[in-house]
């Protein structure tokens, strides 16, 4: 029996109907077409699949579909897009924070979701904010750069390109 | 997941009637991190998840006058965050830390940790050094056990999911004099079990230890409690740094810890309890002689 799924995602009501046991990354993927959101490992230990519930990062490949019924969803494709970076997606770029990509988008999540909570974090609460994420490329320090600039950046000017 | 349906009930009686009305083939799910990863490697079969998120009565935690009310929808990520609670119970505020990634932490339960049964989880061995004890309900009636009561087997809970509730998980506040603490050994400090934990709590009065529990993991199919590392705790004087020494030796040597390919042999996590034992005591004994 399908379920009729009703949220917010990135800023817009949504309703789909689902499988009761099918995993918001997949509805997300699947039946929204929203494939930014990555699958790494399905289990839990990479942190490619993060998206934002309730402004708090969660792994979608561990979350029921239905979790997100009546809630807020914020993927990488509501925070920024080709015409308007969010600052957190430019410090990205700018400190050479992205190399395949995999890992980027719930990087950039989890770290929105960190300025958001804290705009001027020290780099032990950013390593401990993204400590849910690996990365093959990097070696992170860029990424712990990219972050503390984009702070700073956003101290000085509120973001505007952020639907949530 | 193959289910056949995912039910929002709204009240501890709502649960109640859905898991009647499934006969053993629904189960509840709070965060759902650990239960979800074994529907989808079809480790357990279940045709309907009952989802306790929308359960008022279910959320959050109060500090009452003698305990810690923690109910089961309270998350490791709000648990570890809450002032009061790293300021009196530090080692349950240090546990729920250390499991997994900050993503599970803010879906994951503690009740949940404790339901699911694994002997590597942090929460669980510090719950169980602070003597903490569960509440569950199920249509038969209410029943307040110790958390450490509630293993029979590798990860095999007493409790059955399919049939009651953990309602609230409940930590005695501490007294004046007592102090608890929690540690880990792990080759990364995130996403990663540990490749032993323990956690020690402390009743001292006048410079000496009244009476003490220690907790260690994962070196059986429970949170373990070293009996007689224990009672040689009992009137020993914070100072001696000696006897702590011996204390931890003998805690080592009453675990017993399997070779394991992932967290080494079996005397390696002998020698890293010891040592990992010996600090927490040295750092319990230093807050209870710092407080007094």
């Amino acid at each position: 029996m399908m379920k009729t799924l009703t949220f917010t995602l990135n800023g817009e009501e949504t309703r789909v109907a689902v499988e009761p046991g099918e995993l918001l990354l997949d509805v997300l993927r699947r039946r929204l077409f929203l494939t930014g959101t990555k699958k790494g490992c399905g289990e839990g230990e990479c942190g490619a699949c993060t998206v934002l519930l309730d402004g708090k990062p969660v792994l979608s490949c561990l979350l029921p579909a239905m979790k997100a019924q009546g809630r807020v969803v914020t993927t990488i494709e509501g925070v920024g897009n080709e015409q308007g970076l969010h600052p957190v997606q430019e410090a990205f770029l700018d400190k050479g924070a992205v190399q395949c990509g995999f890992c980027t988008p719930g990087m950039v999540l989890s770290s929105k979701s960190l300025l958001d909570r804290h705009p001027k974090p020290s780099a032990e609460e950013i390593k401990q904010a993204l400590s849910g994420h690996l990365c093959r490329c990097t070696g992170y320090v860029q990424i712990l750069e990219a972050v503390m600039d984009a702070a700073e950046k956003m101290g000085r000017a509120k973001p505007v390109n952020s639907k949530q | 997941m193959n289910l056949r349906d995912y039910l929002f009930p709204h009240d501890l009686e709502e649960c109640l009637a859905a898991l009647s009305a499934w006969e053993g083939r629904g189960r509840l799910v709070a965060g759902g991190t650990d239960l979800v990863a074994n529907l989808e490697y079809g480790k357990t079969q279940v045709e309907a998840l009952i989802d306790i998120s929308s359960v008022q009565d279910l959320t959050g935690f109060d500090i009452q006058e003698h305990e810690l009310v923690i109910r089961a929808g309270a998350t490791h990520g709000r648990i570890s965050a809450a002032p009061r609670i790293r300021q009196l119970w530090p080692a349950l505020a240090k546990a729920c830390g250390s499991v997994g990634s900050p993503q599970i932490r803010n879906v994951a339960t503690l009740a949940g940790n404790v339901v699911n049964a694994q002997p590597a989880a942090d929460s669980a061995v510090a719950l169980v050094a602070l003597g903490a004890r569960a509440e569950i309900l199920s249509t038969d009636g209410r029943r307040v056990e110790p958390i450490e009561n509630l293993y029979q087997g590798l990860g095999k809970s007493t409790i059955d999911s399919s049939r009651e509730i953990l309602v609230t998980l409940r930590v005695p506040v501490p007294a004046e004099g007592e102090v608890n603490v929690y540690g880990r050994v792990s080759p990364r400090n995130s996403l990663c079990l540990p490749v032993v934990n323990a956690a020690v709590s402390l009743k001292t009065k006048g410079g000496k230890i009244l009476s003490g529990r220690i907790a260690m993991g994962p070196v059986s199919d429970r949170p373990f409690r070293p009996q007689r590392a224990e009672a040689a705790l009992q009137g020993m004087a914070l100072e001696d740094r000696k006897a702590l020494n011996e204390i931890g030796r003998m805690a080592g040597e009453e675990a017993n810890p399997r070779d394991s390919c992932l967290r080494g042999c079996s005397d390696y996590r002998r020698q890293l309890l010891r040592v990992l034992v010996r600090t927490l005591l040295e750092d319990a004994t230093a807050r209870a002689a710092g407080e007094a």
